[in-house]
């Protein structure tokens, strides 16, 4: 039933969707890649990439916690991780 | 699998994930690498509101040839009072708790405020990744929570591939929950009103007729979510991560125990409802981060556009500094913006005199709003290499008017109340 949702999103709204994502998912890819040539480093060039607070995920559980909160006091969840469900918070 | 007498409890855990997930045979007895524990307890208190703390236990290890497990667990309680969504009045508001047994006053002129809710959670996880083959690693994962009147469980699946040097990581993840809700009293049925005992001449009469307002059974939701991400090493200091993600959430997607106030013409409420959100919700999200180390600091910005199909489209920007004070300490300073814009069938109160909508919530967390974080946190590394920190943060919601009239005496009462919260946390990792 959810796969049936998501091949076919038959909502109003959620026609105009992926004009109003474009515009800032184009800007953002064209700048991740721009320069694409001269970007990343050599495994000897590491050092301060290879810290732990460098980390993506570093401090995982104190931004677990404070999705957490957030997750359950405003209308938006996910994007740095899967949305979910989760529970009943108030 | 053979463990030995004295395996630790942990270990052990780590062990049965593994078969669970079927993941290769993890020999946990015979690993050099030893685990990593951390630990933090949190305080989250809103003014007049609700409190809640939450304690998490996190432990992951390597295996050996980058087969990682990482298991968590969190328990959380929670007291306090929450805004039932009907709007504050000149006069006492009598209210039915949840249960139907028994009632609640709100004074004039205060938000009304639901104190009934108590609850306690427990949600375990564990997460097992481990390389495919050549630059490419796969992760699963399963989770679940549960409290009095919740319960959630899920399962996840991710690959991820370095290219060039590992300098770029294109990675996919799929997630699928199935949450029941189980709420107090049962769940309301939508647009139902919302009776007053005083209103009957026995408790009979009453109980019967307040049964009539409720759905039989629990409910349930399902919810699938996708993940593309995109991670970028600009050059030896800096790297980035691009995401995007698509949520269905799809089943009961009211909550239980917010109501709406309808009211006449001079603003004066004439009865409640019980709320009634879409069944269906579909959410896009795009996330960006960026990482730049400097000397003594890393500085640490995202920002994150979402939308969806119920009208809300927010942004947030997230930045901490993280400062070395020494070689082993640092203060790191925390900024957080979030703005969402009102869902379609938000609205503060309902005008007796209109027919009914096909959906409404008064929720605030669905209206329009902006909320500001500020916070600091200090951390130092002992000499025996475990880190302790704390942090304080203070958290603001400011609810805003998406452009409703208020009638009559609603324009005296405050519709839109502010949401003060501080947060304090103590962590320790060993």
């Amino acid at each position: 039933m959810n796969s049936k949702i998501m091949m076919n999103p038959s909502t109003q709204t959620s026609k105009h969707i992926p004009r109003k994502l474009s515009k800032p998912l184009v800007c953002l890819v064209l700048l991740q890649l721009s320069g694409c040539a001269s970007i990343g480093v050599q495994p000897w060039e590491r050092q301060l990439l290879a810290q732990d607070s460098m980390s993506l995920n570093s401090e995982a559980v104190e931004v677990g916690l404070d999705e957490h909160i957030y997750f359950s006091k405003e209308a938006t969840s996910g994007g740095r991780a899967f949305a979910g469900g989760g529970c009943g918070c108030n | 699998m053979q463990l030995e007498k004295n395996i630790p409890i942990a270990a052990a855990l780590a062990a049965a994930t593994c078969a669970l997930l079927g993941a290769p045979n993890a020999k946990a007895e015979e690993s050099q690498e030893p685990w990593a524990i951390d630990t933090a307890i949190l305080y989250y208190g809103e003014t007049d509101r609700v409190s809640v703390v939450e304690g998490v236990l996190n432990a992951s290890k390597d295996f050996g040839d980058e087969h990682i497990f990482n298991g968590k667990l969190v328990l959380d309680t929670l007291t306090g009072a929450s805004a039932s969504g009907a709007v504050a009045q000149p006069g006492v508001q009598s209210f039915t708790r949840p249960s139907g047994k028994g009632s609640y006053e709100v004074n004039g002129g205060e938000t009304p405020l639901d104190d009934t809710f108590q609850d306690t959670r427990v949600q375990v996880s564990g997460q097992w990744t481990q390389p495919l083959w050549e630059n490419t690693r796969g992760s699963s994962g399963l989770n679940f929570s549960k409290e009095y009147d919740y319960l959630s469980i899920g399962a996840n699946g991710s690959i991820a591939k370095d290219f060039d040097r590992k300098n770029r990581t294109l990675s996919l993840g799929l997630s699928y929950q199935y949450d029941s809700i189980d709420p107090v009293g049962g769940a309301p049925v939508p647009f139902s009103n919302m009776l007053l005992r005083s209103n009957f001449d026995s408790d009979d009469g009453f109980d019967e007729s307040f049964a009539d307002t409720r759905q039989d059974g629990s409910q349930d939701k399902t919810t699938i979510d996708v993940l593309l991400g995109l991670t970028q090493t600009i050059n030896k200091r800096m790297i980035m991560q691009l995401n995007y993600g698509l949520s269905v959430s799809d089943g009961y997607l009211n909550d239980p125990y917010k109501i709406l106030s309808l009211v006449n013409e001079e603003g004066l409420t004439e009865s409640l409802v019980y709320e009634n959100r879409p069944d269906k919700r579909t959410k896009h999200n795009i996330y960006w981060q960026t990482k730049y180390a400097m000397d003594s600091s890393v500085i640490d910005v995202s920002y994150r556009f979402s939308t969806d199909d119920w009208d809300i489209n927010s942004h947030t920007i997230d930045s901490r500094l993280r400062f070395n004070l020494s070689d082993t300490s640092y203060i790191q300073p925390h900024f957080r913006y979030y703005q969402q814009e009102a869902a379609e069938f938000y609205t503060p109160f309902l005008n007796s005199g209109d027919s009914l909508p096909t959906y409404a919530s008064s929720d605030y967390r669905l209206g329009e709003m902006t909320a500001v974080t500020l916070g600091l946190k200090y951390g130092q590394i002992l000499s025996n290499g475990h880190e302790w920190g704390v942090r304080l943060e203070y958290y603001q919601q400011s609810p805003k008017n998406s452009g409703f009239d208020a009638p009559g005496t609603l324009q005296n009462e405050d519709l839109y109340p502010s949401v003060k919260a501080v947060i304090a946390q103590l962590s320790y990792s060993f």
